[in-house]
């Protein structure tokens, strides 16, 4: 019971983090109808900004925890943005109306070189952080047990279901929310009202990256590590995490960001570690097999 | 005076496809002006290489006096000329309200209750519908929101791509009709492409006859419905 408690906790941090990646891969396929593959190396590069960051803050004298974290996330998710509106720029705009697959080649181009350019720039040694937020909250203890939630997880989780709060009321909400909705259904028809579609979708890619950047420092927090390859193996995570939720729906990133993330902790707890990946991917295929459009995601149901 | 929309000599194509030869067309302000032509004409694309969509590959397009030929479209929405485009498309996954917002994208805020307000009272049945989802909508209705949703912006020019098509007869009627409201009323000019030719040259103050990308034929109204030609190709078998 406790070691269950326990793989819960661990299991729906490792989603939150999943989940905010997911949403950056489902914010940009809803708008261009592409999967971003350098999205998981957007998620790299925000973390490796974030220990930058820390580092530098940490030269500076600025060693307060709360206000450190502040504007590590704030540096971070910045320029991370940054990367991800010079990605869309230099990779897919000038691609857009060439053929389905031109974006696709240069979205993996695109990845590579990111992994590249941080593996030159910082190294392909695993870079530690020291541990700075420690200690948690004892919940349950039988003696043999201890069922521990880390004030890191707490905040993971709160920050997620907090951003996950913000997005969607900027999505249902707001002006932006309403265009890049539009732009998803119809560009042409949207342009032809007034609104600028190729600023609508460059800031898709601002958000989404400030996501992930915020996915970053979570993971760097939690793991205390980083390398140049971490962005491909949550990327593959959180873009299954996105296909299985019903890839264009946030709610459904989310979901998917926690049931991988749920998954592959139990199975790693109950089965074996190894095999982990594969439970992951054998449960996205069998719920794709019964539901092709994921979990959230729209039947299609239109009138045209 | 010079006209409001000015095209002169403007020619487009679809890659090797050439769909416009060289058209000259005016709409002047306040005036309701139409084109007809057979199915496959050029009529939709004209409307569409308005707002650059395929882009002119030769002669100018005007409005009010400047030249918006290579403008964005969106600059060119700004302008305040809308567009019901053939087709309707509306925003089926949003809400009839939702389509209206999109629409008044480029209007003034401050005017967004007067102006949904004006719809309503030209379209009632969007009102009854405000929070359905577009997609859902009959097909009247759904051309009702596509008038209205360019109506939001509060137009200098209105664009209308068979707003008539696949109503029945009544609902057609209300259509031409709201649409001669807007013209007296607030000297709204319209450019109308329809396939209803005998409504359409009675409505409208002067009309073009386009064949093969080409015009053939313009004049008053009244003038195109007397000409035997136009007669023989568009009005026999009825209105
Ligand atoms: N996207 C496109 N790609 C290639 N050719 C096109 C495209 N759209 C239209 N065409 C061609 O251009 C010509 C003009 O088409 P257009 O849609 O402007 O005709 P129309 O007068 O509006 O006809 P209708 O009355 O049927 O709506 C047609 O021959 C059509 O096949
Ligand atoms: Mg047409």
């Amino acid at each position: 019971m406790e070691y269950f408690v326990q793989q819960l906790i661990n299991g729906v941090t490792l989603g939150s983090i999943y989940g905010l990646i997911a949403l950056g891969y489902t914010m940009v396929y809803g708008i261009i109808g592409m999967i971003n593959f350098a999205h998981g190396d957007i998620f790299m590069v925000g973390a490796f900004l974030a220990l930058i960051a820390f580092v530098v803050l940490t030269s500076l004298g600025i060693t307060a925890i709360p206000l450190a974290l502040l504007l590590v996330l704030l540096i971070a998710m910045a320029l991370t943005a940054l990367y991800g509106w010079a990605v869309e720029r230099v990779a897919y705009r000038p691609l857009r109306h060439s053929f389905r697959l031109a974006p696709l080649i240069s979205a993996i181009g695109m990845s590579i070189v990111l992994q590249n350019f941080v593996q030159v720039a910082q190294g392909a040694r695993v870079k530690p952080l020291p541990p700075l937020i420690e200690g948690g909250i004892t919940l349950l203890d039988n003696g043999t047990f201890r069922v521990e939630l880390s004030y890191v997880q707490i905040l993971i989780v709160v920050t997620t279901v907090a951003l996950m709060a913000v997005f969607t009321w900027l999505i249902t909400r707001t002006r932006l929310g309403r265009d890049m909705r539009a732009c998803e259904q119809d560009m042409r028809m949207t342009s032809l009202l007034g609104v600028n579609v190729d600023r609508t979708i460059s800031l898709t890619f601002v958000f989404g990256a400030a996501l992930a950047a915020v996915a970053g420092i979570m993971y760097l927090l939690y793991y205390g590590v980083v390398d140049f390859y971490m962005g491909f193996v949550a990327g593959v995570k959180a873009f299954t995490a996105a296909v299985l939720g019903g890839i264009g729906s946030l709610p459904g990133a989310m979901l998917g960001g926690l049931l991988i993330g749920l998954i592959e902790t139990f199975w790693s707890a109950y089965f074996s570690i190894e095999y982990k990946d594969v439970a992951a991917f054998s449960i996205l295929v069998i719920v794709l097999i019964f539901l092709p459009t994921g979990i959230l995601g729209r039947p299609e149901v239109e009138k045209v | 005076m010079t006209a409001l929309l000015e095209i002169r000599k403007l020619e487009a194509a679809y890659g090797r496809v050439v769909a416009l030869k060289g058209i000259d067309l005016d709409v002047k302000a306040g005036e309701i002006v139409t084109l007809i032509g057979a199915n496959g004409a050029g009529k939709s694309t004209l409307m569409m290489t308005i707002f650059g969509y395929p882009r002119a590959r030769a002669g100018t397009i005007r409005f009010d006096g400047r030249d918006i030929t290579a403008m964005p479209a969106h600059e060119i929405a700004k302008l305040h000329i809308a567009q019901s485009p053939e087709g309707r498309r509306i925003f089926s996954r949003m809400t009839v309200f939702e389509n209206l917002q999109m629409g008044a994208s480029i209007s003034d805020p401050q005017h967004f209750d007067d102006n949904i307000a004006r719809i309503f009272a030209l379209f009632p049945r969007l009102k009854e519908r405000i929070n359905q989802r577009g997609g859902t909508l009959s097909g009247g209705e759904q051309q009702m929101l596509a008038i209205g949703r360019a109506l939001m912006s509060r137009p200098r020019l209105l664009l209308l791509d068979e707003p008539s098509l696949g109503l029945a007869p009544l609902l057609a009627k209300q259509i031409f009709k709201a649409i001669r409201t807007l013209n007296e009323q607030d000297g709204l000019a319209v450019f109308l492409v329809e396939q209803n030719a005998f409504h359409a040259l009675k409505l409208a103050h002067r009309g073009y006859v386009m064949v093969n990308g080409a015009i053939t034929l313009s004049g008053s109204g009244e003038d195109l419905l007397k000409r035997p030609e136009v007669r023989a190709a568009y009005l026999e078998g009825g209105h």
